[in-house]
């Protein structure tokens, strides 16, 4: 496979969007699936399909056996130290909402706070409402500098002895910052407290080795990583699945049933309750197959040379405002052009085959800081090239001609 | 689907420069709506005349071309109309937008008529659609919100 003739293996790229070539720059939204994944999502329904962990025929244990592979794959990938640490669920939404209920429901308690920061996407925030509202809990948000960004002085000074969790994303879906997440895992440690990271953003595009970033949690959306939709990941310290409660009851992640009381699987079964997306897990495994076949270091060149090129090119249009200015940036360029709203930019580039997002791409904190209703969003995957890049300012002008600009 | 068509003149025209924008004095009814898909926002001031009577009405708001100039274009048709004409226009605009029928209403201009009509662009553009119908709907519930 050679990353620079990369669309061949993506069917989607085949048809033609209004006429046009598809340019997909709405990657940070979802990636498009290659073909080895949607073979296997299909394959495997044709041929080994059955519900795991449950049944004894061949074709549950065919299927249990695939399964488990994933997660076994996800521990070397992640660099976990326990497989029993990869738990699946429907994407880093849901991985996000267990540690925010599970957590919660025993750690956390009225007045106990929990730290955040203003570029976290409503994923990351509406969980934790959920214990201001529920127990009393004080939700902080360390703020952005004028770069879009989050200092790591601003998280250590938020930090108070009442600091129950630290939940921030790895890489903002708006300004493209990149938080230093080892140094506040750093701080943290010092005062015992665990970290979350939203990885939806990071999973895609950087390199994840838990062992390295040292966070007690990292959420996954498996969706953004070339692979199916509707699952996600949530790799979690081995003490904290010991030690919490489970997030859903349901079957699979029993141990013990009786009327009068009931005892829980150990992880990572306690908290798959019910049926798993079998398929989907199955073949995510291509996913990761095809990550790691191009190599994760040089799908990150590849993407940074793409969005260099395509943030030099936007910088120079003087009527583009490009949101945020960090000095490590990842897979997005959000951007306004004066006297066109993004929904309208979003319309006309879509006329021209240009997919893009607009709006404030559930970060509303960030966007209201910003002072900016809405913003377009042009975000770069594996698959883009600096030709997509081109079209895309082609297309901007054209934007700029029919509003007369 | 026709861009043009959209993004006519008379849509970009009320777009940059919309009418009867702020807060109109003495305003006696109000609704405001918001679309948390892309964050447009609209609010909607009228000043009745014994509930039969749109005297004057304004409107705030952020948001795309088309919501500002569907905005725009709903107070300039609107302003100084019988309540009961009013209602008639919206519900007659919100057919058009999705059961694509025609305007025809006889006490309305040609002018008036071509100006709504250019609005029905959004009907080849599913995702744009509530861009031009909010305000509309935030009419109607407006003439129930007396202050």
């Amino acid at each position: 496979m050679d990353i620079k003739n990369i669309k061949s293996e993506f069917p989607i790229f085949k048809q033609k969007i209004n006429g046009k070539p598809l340019v997909y720059l709405d990657s940070a939204n979802s990636s498009q699936k290659p073909k080895a994944v949607i073979d296997r999502l299909s394959n495997f329904y044709e041929t080994e399909f059955s519900n795991v962990g449950r049944s004894v025929h061949t074709l549950a244990v065919k299927a249990t056996n695939r399964f488990e592979a994933t997660r076994d794959m996800l521990k070397r990938y992640l660099n976990a130290k326990h497989r029993e640490e990869i738990i699946f669920t429907k994407g880093a939404t849901e991985s996000i909402n267990l540690v925010a209920s599970s957590f919660g429901e025993k750690y956390i308690n009225e007045g106990d706070e929990i730290l955040t920061t203003e570029l976290e996407h409503h994923s990351n925030y509406v969980p934790w409402h959920f214990l201001r509202k529920n127990k009393g809990a004080v939700i902080k948000f360390a703020p952005i500098n004028k770069n879009g960004e989050v200092e790591i002085d601003e998280i250590k000074k938020l930090i108070s002895d009442k600091t129950k969790i630290i939940a921030v994303t790895h890489i903002s879906n708006v300004t493209g910052a990149v938080m230093p997440i080892k140094k506040i895992v750093d701080i943290a440690k010092e005062k015992n407290i665990p970290v979350l990271v939203d990885g939806t953003q990071g999973a895609p595009h950087l390199e994840i080795d838990m062992q390295n970033l040292g966070c007690d949690f990292y959420a996954i959306s498996c969706h953004k990583m070339y692979g199916p939709n509707g699952l996600g990941v949530l790799y979690a310290k081995k003490k904290w699945l010991d030690d919490l409660p489970p997030y859903q009851g349901g079957g699979g992640m029993i141990d013990d049933v009786t009327k009068d009381n009931i005892t829980f699987a150990d992880a990572p079964t306690k908290f798959e309750a019910g049926t798993m997306q079998t398929a989907e897990v199955v073949a995510f495994a291509e996913a990761i197959n095809f990550i790691e076949k191009l190599g994760i270091k040089n799908i990150a060149t590849h993407e940074n040379e793409i969005l260099e090129y395509g943030y030099e090119k936007l910088q120079k249009n003087n009527s583009i405002n490009i949101i945020g200015s960090p000095k490590n940036r990842g897979s997005v360029l959000c951007f306004t052009i004066k006297g066109i709203h993004p929904h309208d930019i979003a319309t006309i580039l879509d006329d021209e085959g240009v997919a893009i997002r607009a709006g404030h791409h559930c970060c509303q904190i960030l966007h209201d800081k910003l002072g900016i209703a809405a913003t377009a969003r042009a975000s770069i995957g594996v698959y883009n090239t600096k030709e997509d890049i081109d079209i895309l300012c082609k297309a901007i002008d054209n934007c700029k001609k029919i509003f007369q600009i | 689907m026709e861009l043009k068509e959209l993004y006519q003149e008379i849509i970009l025209d009320h777009g940059k420069n919309p009418r009867n924008k702020g807060q109109c004095s003495g305003y006696s009814h109000n609704a405001q709506a918001h679309n948390p898909l892309c964050g447009d926002k609209v609010h909607i001031y009228l000043k009745l005349d014994n509930e039969k009577k749109v005297i004057d009405m304004s409107f705030e708001g952020e948001g795309c071309a088309i919501s500002l100039a569907s905005a725009s274009i709903l107070t300039e048709t609107l302003k100084g109309k019988d309540l009961s004409f009013t209602k008639k226009v919206t519900e007659d605009f919100l057919n058009m937008v999705k059961n694509k029928t025609k305007i025809t209403l006889n006490s309305l201009t040609e002018d008036q008529i071509t100006t709504i009509t250019s609005l029905s662009g959004v009907q080849q553009f599913p995702m744009r659609v509530k861009c031009a119908t909010m305000v509309w709907h935030t009419f109607l519930s407006a003439l129930d919100k007396k202050n």
